[in-house]
C-alpha cells in the first residue's frame, strides 16, 4: 500500500507527498517563511555555490539543468536568458508573481511560504545573467504573498543577501517588491512590463518575440515565473545532474499541480516532471484518490483555463509537452480542473469564456468583440434561450480569432482525432483564443449538450450577419 | 492641494526613489492612495501626477484599467466571491445569490450601512479551495453558507480588528536601507554592465 499524502493545515490546499520535493521541501514547517528557519534548512547555501563560481558558469549550470519556464509557455530558462543582445545596458529581471489563470494555484504558496527560496532565486538569476536592479511583481489580490515577501526582502536586506556587497562579495543588487492592482492580461509578460512602467496593462505587438531584446523602459528584460526561479538554490546546491536525474530527459524535475473540481481529494502536489500521468494525479491514491462520489469523469482541462480538453481517453497522458501538444492540448500552468458526470458542459464552458472575456484588454477587435459575443451566445445557451443557429455562430465568431483549424484531443467514442496545439490568431495575445478555447473544446466533444439546450426553440427571428476574418 | 498625510508624502517619495524611472510608481502610490482614503479620489490622482511628474489625466488612465482601483466610495470590507470555474464546478453560484440575500444588496453594490460591498470575482488562485473568497484581498477557504453568515456576523461586530479595512493591503512594508542599496539608476544614465561582473569573474577565476 502507497501511503497517502498528508493535507498540511498552514498551506492550505497543498497536500505532502513521498515523491522528490525541490519547491516544496519546506512547507511542513509552520514558519517556513522566516529567515531563521531558511538558513537551518540549506538556505541561500545555493547562492554562496554561484558566487564562488563566474557568472558563467552559474548560467552554464542552468542551461545544463534544461530548467522548463512554468509560467505556462515552458520555454527553457537557461536558454531565454542567452536572449539578451550583448553590449547594450543596463538589463532588469522581473519576476511573473501574477498568478491569475483560471484553476491555477501554486506561485501564491510558494511566495506565502517560502519567500525566502524565490529571493535567492532572483539572486541566482541576477548573478548568471549580470543585473543589478530586480523587480518582483506580486499579483494585487494577494495581500498576504505581499506581506510575506515585504518581511523576507527587509530580513535579507538587513542579513546582507541582497543589496551592496552581497555576502562579502562584489555582487550588488537591488530587489523591489512591485504589485499589481487587479487585471489578468497583465500576466503576460509584455503587459507586466507596461503595468510596471506604470501604464495600463495592455500588452506590446510582437516582434520582438522576447522581451530580452526590448523590455523594460525599452531594455533587455527577462521575465520568469515565480515557480521557476524558485528551483534556482537547489539546482546551484544540488548539481544539474541530481537535477536531470529526477524527471525525463526532455521534462526534468518536479512540478507544482493544482488539480481541483470534483475530485475527493482537490489539492496541489509537486509531482515528478515528465512522467507522472493525469491518471495518477486524478485517480492516485497519494494524489486525489479518484472522482468524488466515485462517479464518471466527464472532461478535465490539462493546463489551465486557456487548455482544450481532454477527456477518459487521454488520461494515461504523461506530464510531458512533448505528447501533450500533438494529443491537442497545452500543460500551460499546471492546473487541472475536473468535471465529473453530473456536470452541465456549456455552463461550466461558461465560466471560462465570461473570464477571458472580461480580462480582454480591449487592443484588439478580435478579442474584445470576439470574446464579448462568444459569452453573450453562450449565455443564451445556458439559459435556455439559445438556438440551432447559434452553435454555428459560436464557430464563426471564434474562427474570426483563431482562423483554420482550432486544437481539440482525440476521442474513441465520437471518432474524433487529435488536432495538435497551438492554434492560428488574429491577436496579439492568447487571451482572445482562450474565449474561444473552452467553447471549442465543449462543442466539439459535447456537442449532444449543446443541442438539447437549444432543442426547440426557433432561428425564426434570426438576422443574418457576415462575419469575415 | 495636498491629499497624502506628512508620513504617506515620505513614504511616496520612499518608494519612488526605488524606481529608475518616476512613472513606475504609479501604481504603488495609487495603493497608497486607497490605503489613506479607501478609495482613489481626484485629488489624489492630481497629487500622485505631481509627485511622478505627469498629468492627472494620466493618472486617471492607469488607474481606470485595474479593477481594485475604486474611483468612488465603498464599503469598509469589499467582499469577492470568486465565480470562475473550478468555483463555479463546487457551487460558487449559489454561495453568490446567498450573499445577496444575506446582505439584501445585488453584486456590486454596498449595503447602506457602508460595511459591505459585495463583487462577483474572478479566479483567486485558491481553486483546490472551492467555493472560495476575498475580504479585502484575504482569501477564505471552502466557504458554505453557514461559514459565510459567520463570516459576516463577526465582520459586522463593531469589535472585529481581524481584518483591516478596504484599503489596507500588506501590513508591513519593504523598507531599503540606504547604507544597503544599490540605488536605482535612469536608464539613459547607465551604458555599461555593472562592475561587479569583471570583479567576481576575476575573483573566480
Ligand atoms: C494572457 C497571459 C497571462 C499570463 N499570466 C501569467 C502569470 O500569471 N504568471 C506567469 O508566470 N506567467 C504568465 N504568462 C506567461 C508569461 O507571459 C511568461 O511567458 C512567463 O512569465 C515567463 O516565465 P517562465 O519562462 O519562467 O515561465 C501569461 C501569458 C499570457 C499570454
Ligand atoms: S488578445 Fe485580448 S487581451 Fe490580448 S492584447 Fe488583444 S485585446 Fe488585449
Ligand atoms: S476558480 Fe476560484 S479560485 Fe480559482
Amino acid at each position: 500500500m502507497t501511503e497517502r499524502g498528508i493535507p498540511i493545515p498552514h498551506a492550505p490546499g497543498f497536500i505532502a507527498n513521498k515523491t522528490p520535493r525541490i519547491v516544496t521541501s519546506r512547507f511542513d514547517y509552520e514558519d517556513s517563511f522566516t529567515i531563521a528557519r531558511y538558513e537551518e534548512t540549506g538556505g541561500y547555501q545555493g547562492l554562496r555555490t554561484a558566487l564562488s563560481r563566474t557568472p558563467e558558469a552559474v548560467h552554464g549550470e542552468v542551461r545544463d539543468a534544461s530548467l522548463l519556464g512554468r509560467g505556462g509557455a515552458g520555454f527553457p530558462a537557461g536558454v531565454k536568458w542567452g536572449f539578451c543582445p550583448p553590449g547594450v545596458w543596463p538589463r532588469y529581471l522581473v519576476v511573473n508573481g501574477d498568478e491569475s489563470e483560471p484553476g491555477t494555484y501554486k506561485d501564491r504558496l510558494l511566495m506565502e511560504l517560502d519567500p525566502h527560496q524565490l529571493i535567492e532565486g532572483c539572486l541566482i538569476a541576477c548573478y548568471a545573467i549580470g543585473l543589478s536592479q530586480c523587480f518582483l511583481y506580486v499579483r494585487g489580490e494577494m495581500a498576504v504573498a505581499q506581506e510575506r515577501i515585504a518581511q523576507a526582502l527587509n530580513e535579507a536586506y538587513e542579513a546582507g543577501y541582497i543589496g551592496k556587497n552581497i555576502l562579502g562579495t562584489e555582487f550588488s543588487v537591488d530587489i523591489v517588491l512591485h504589485w499589481g492592482a487587479g487585471a489578468y492580461v497583465v500576466g503576460e509578460e509584455t503587459a507586466l512590463i507596461e503595468s510596471l512602467e506604470g501604464n495600463r496593462g495592455m500588452p506590446r505587438l510582437k516582434p520582438p518575440y522576447f522581451p530580452a531584446s526590448i523590455g523594460l523602459y525599452g531594455q533587455p528584460t527577462i521575465v520568469n515565473n515565480v515557480e521557476t526561479l524558485s528551483n534556482l538554490p537547489w539546482i546551484l546546491s544540488n548539481g544539474f545532474e541530481a537535477f536531470k536525474a529526477i524527471g525525463t530527459e526532455t521534462s526534468p524535475g518536479t512540478r507544482m499541480v493544482a488539480v481541483s473540481g470534483h475530485v475527493k481529494r482537490p489539492g496541489v502536489y509537486e509531482i515528478v516532471n515528465g512522467t507522472t500521468t493525469f491518471r495518477d494525479l486524478i485517480y492516485g491514491e497519494t494524489m486525489c484518490g479518484g472522482i468524488r462520489n466515485d462517479a464518471a469523469l466527464k472532461a478535465f482541462v490539462p493546463g489551465g483555463g486557456s487548455a482544450p480538453w481532454f477527456t477518459a481517453d487521454q488520461l494515461d497522458l504523461p506530464f510531458e509537452a512533448s505528447q501533450v501538444g500533438p494529443e491537442g492540448s497545452m500543460l500551460g500552468s499546471g492546473a487541472i480542473m475536473v468535471m465529473d458526470e453530473t456536470t452541465d458542459i456549456p455552463a461550466a464552458a461558461l465560466t471560462l469564456t465570461k473570464f477571458y472575456a472580461h480580462e480582454s484588454c480591449g487592443k484588439c477587435v478580435p478579442c474584445r468583440e470576439g470574446g464579448t459575443w462568444l459569452e453573450q451566445i453562450m449565455r443564451r445557451i445556458v439559459n435556455g434561450s439559445g438556438t440551432k443557429r447559434d452553435l454555428d455562430l459560436l464557430i464563426e465568431v471564434g474562427e474570426t480569432i483563431c482562423p483554420g483549424d482550432f486544437p481539440h484531443a482525440s476521442n474513441k467514442e465520437k471518432g474524433l482525432s487529435a488536432v495538435p496545439f497551438p492554434y492560428k490568431m488574429t491577436t496579439i495575445c492568447f487571451v482572445g483564443p482562450s474565449a474561444f478555447a473552452p467553447v471549442h473544446s465543449a462543442l466539439t466533444l459535447f456537442k449532444e449538450e449543446f443541442e438539447a439546450k437549444v432543442a426547440g426553440n426557433s432561428d425564426r427571428n434570426y438576422v443574418e450577419v457576415t462575419i469575415s476574418a | 492641494m495636498t491629499f497624502f498625510t506628512e508620513e504617506n508624502l515620505e513614504l511616496a517619495h520612499e518608494i519612488i526613489g526605488r524606481y529608475p524611472k518616476q512613472r513606475s510608481a504609479m501604481i504603488p502610490l495609487l495603493h497608497l492612495a486607497q490605503e489613506q482614503a479607501g478609495w482613489v479620489t481626484e485629488e489624489a490622482m492630481k497629487q500622485i501626477g505631481g509627485l511622478i511628474g505627469t498629468s492627472s489625466a494620466e493618472v486617471l488612465g492607469t488607474c481606470s484599467f485595474y479593477e481594485m482601483f475604486k474611483r468612488h466610495e465603498v464599503g469598509r470590507y469589499v467582499v469577492n466571491i470568486c465565480t470562475t470555474m473550478s468555483c463555479a464546478l463546487m457551487g460558487a453560484e449559489e454561495l453568490l445569490e446567498h450573499a445577496e440575500t444575506r446582505l439584501g444588496i445585488k453584486a456590486g453594490s454596498t449595503t447602506s450601512d457602508g460595511l459591505f460591498t459585495l463583487e462577483g470575482a474572478e479566479c483567486q488562485a485558491a481553486c483546490t479551495e472551492a467555493p472560495c473568497l476575498q475580504v479585502n484581498y484575504r482569501h477564505k477557504y471552502r466557504v458554505t453558507l453557514s461559514d459565510f453568515d459567520h463570516l459576516i456576523d463577526e465582520l459586522a461586530d463593531p469589535k472585529n480588528e481581524g481584518t483591516p479595512r478596504h484599503g489596507v493591503l500588506a501590513q508591513i512594508r519593504q523598507h531599503i536601507p540606504t547604507e544597503r542599496s544599490v540605488g536605482a539608476m535612469h536608464p539613459e544614465s547607465v551604458n555599461a554592465p555593472p562592475v561587479w561582473i569583471e570583479e567576481q569573474k576575476e575573483a573566480n577565476s
